[in-house]
């Protein structure tokens, strides 16, 4: 009980200090609309083409806004070592991760949520018809995103070059989880759209693994 | 500050060594602080002042030896440190006002009434008036004002403080050291990293000196009092 009381204070601390901030958001928003855009112009979006290309584009997007914001997760926690006064707060560190990925995956999908009409109308898809499920696999998707990359802002906010060494772990880790969303995502803007239960599966193992290797080792990636 | 709603607790430190990788921040550090003594560990940057107190937060886990609280029912070697910690940097958050930050970890410390307790503390800081102010729009004297009531919230028997003066305006410092002499008096143990002597150092009743993470020098009130803290800044 501690744990989820824990995280639910630290979720709502992190959903206030973005919402009076806004620096997140604000830039990740306005930088994967441009992105979106300015590809609308380079592909023909003819429906066709718009379905082959438009689901790793969407993702792609995704994976951009993710890095964007998982950069500063742990890396705001040092400015006054807010860190240290949480690990000294709490017993259980792993309550600091959910709330971060909680955050996380909640910025992500209000992205999304943005995204997705923009993506519709420039890209001539129609993304209503199997709506429900693809908030599924998005969701799915961007916890995949978040959980990983939480766990990796963690380590490579201790480190010297610390803006390089997110990106550089988080892409290699992260292909699988794209592979899936972007599959599923496909599947799903075609005419006659299925739920592929296989790459959804996929993805729900992923990041159950991710999570119970937080669980397990998340405190060691927050000692000095 | 003033009631006594704690159990006095010491601290002992036993054969502590940290590396970080080949380099020794703190070397066979052996020390035992009784209840209530106010302890100012001095030294030069780099011998090991900061890195002692958070072994003894437990916030860096020392690569051999052990910390252990003593209070009046035996040793206590929780996960968790009981201790209540100021360090350098204020440990609060700019976007936060001064009672949002008292209750994010009022909370997180279970604190039955985290509402009441803030207000408390906050009027004993001296910010009733500005508890609705972020903390970005203060100034270094009062985030260490919220800082210090942070460190309070659990009415900790045991307070660490590095270097808690920095950054201090004369007048900022006098407060401080009217507090720490409030906390002293209280019973509370307390261990402190100042770099020199000030009004914070005297009220101190052991000074310890560090050099290359070794104690060289531990003296009570007294003669060589003074010159720990002396050498210390040279």
């Amino acid at each position: 009980m501690a744990l989820l009381s824990n995280t639910a204070v630290l979720l709502g601390k992190e959903l206030r200090t973005e919402f009076r901030s806004r620096e997140l958001l604000t830039t990740t928003v306005v930088f994967i609309l441009t992105i979106v855009v300015l590809f609308s112009f380079t592909f023909d979006p003819s429906v066709s083409e718009s379905r082959r290309f438009g689901p790793g584009l969407l993702w792609l997007a995704f994976l951009f806004a993710a890095s964007l914001m998982l950069q500063p997760c742990f890396l705001r926690e040092q400015n006054n070592d807010t860190l240290s006064a949480l690990r000294l707060s709490i017993s259980d560190p792993f309550a600091i991760f959910l709330a971060k990925l909680a955050a996380n995956t909640l910025f992500l999908l209000f992205t999304q949520v943005l995204l997705l009409p923009a993506f519709a109308i420039l890209y001539n898809v129609p993304v209503l018809a199997a709506f429900p499920q693809l908030v599924l696999v998005m969701f799915m998707g961007s916890l995949g995103l978040s959980v990983t990359g939480t766990a990796l802002s963690a380590i490579s906010a201790q480190a010297r070059m610390r803006e390089l060494l997110l990106p550089l772990l988080l892409l290699p880790l992260l292909t699988p989880v794209l592979i899936a969303s972007t599959e599923a995502t496909a599947a799903l803007l075609v005419p006659n759209p299925t739920m592929r239960w296989d790459w959804l599966g996929f993805l729900l193992a992923f990041d159950v693994v991710f999570l119970t290797a937080l669980w397990l080792f998340g405190e060691y990636l927050l000692e000095e | 500050m003033t009631t006594a709603s704690f159990t006095p607790t010491g601290i002992r430190f036993e054969n502590i060594d940290k590396r970080y990788g080949g380099l020794y921040a703190l070397r066979r550090v052996s020390l035992e602080i009784a209840a209530g003594e106010c302890v100012v560990f001095a030294g030069r940057n780099g011998s090991g002042k900061t890195t002692l107190l958070r072994v003894a937060a437990r916030l860096a886990r020392p690569s051999s030896g052990a910390v252990s609280f003593l209070s009046g029912s035996g040793e206590k070697n929780e996960a968790r440190s009981p201790a209540g910690f100021v360090a350098h940097a204020t440990m609060v958050y700019d976007e936060l006002t001064a009672e949002e930050n008292l209750l994010l970890f009022a909370r997180l410390q279970g604190i039955a009434e985290p509402a009441s307790r803030a207000a408390t503390l906050l009027r004993e800081v001296g910010l009733e008036e500005r508890r609705d102010s972020l903390v970005r729009t203060f100034s270094r004297g009062m985030r260490q004002r919220v800082a210090i009531a942070r460190a309070l919230l659990n009415e900790p028997a045991v307070v660490l403080l590095d270097e808690p003066t920095t950054g201090l305006d004369p007048q900022g410092a006098s407060w401080f050291a009217e507090t720490l002499r409030r906390l002293r008096d209280s019973g509370r143990t307390v261990l402190m990293s100042l770099h020199g002597e000030s009004e914070v150092s005297t009220l101190a009743t052991r000074a310890i000196r560090l050099d290359a993470g070794a104690v060289v020098a531990d003296t009570l009130t007294g003669a060589n009092f003074r010159s720990i803290l002396a050498v210390a800044n040279a």
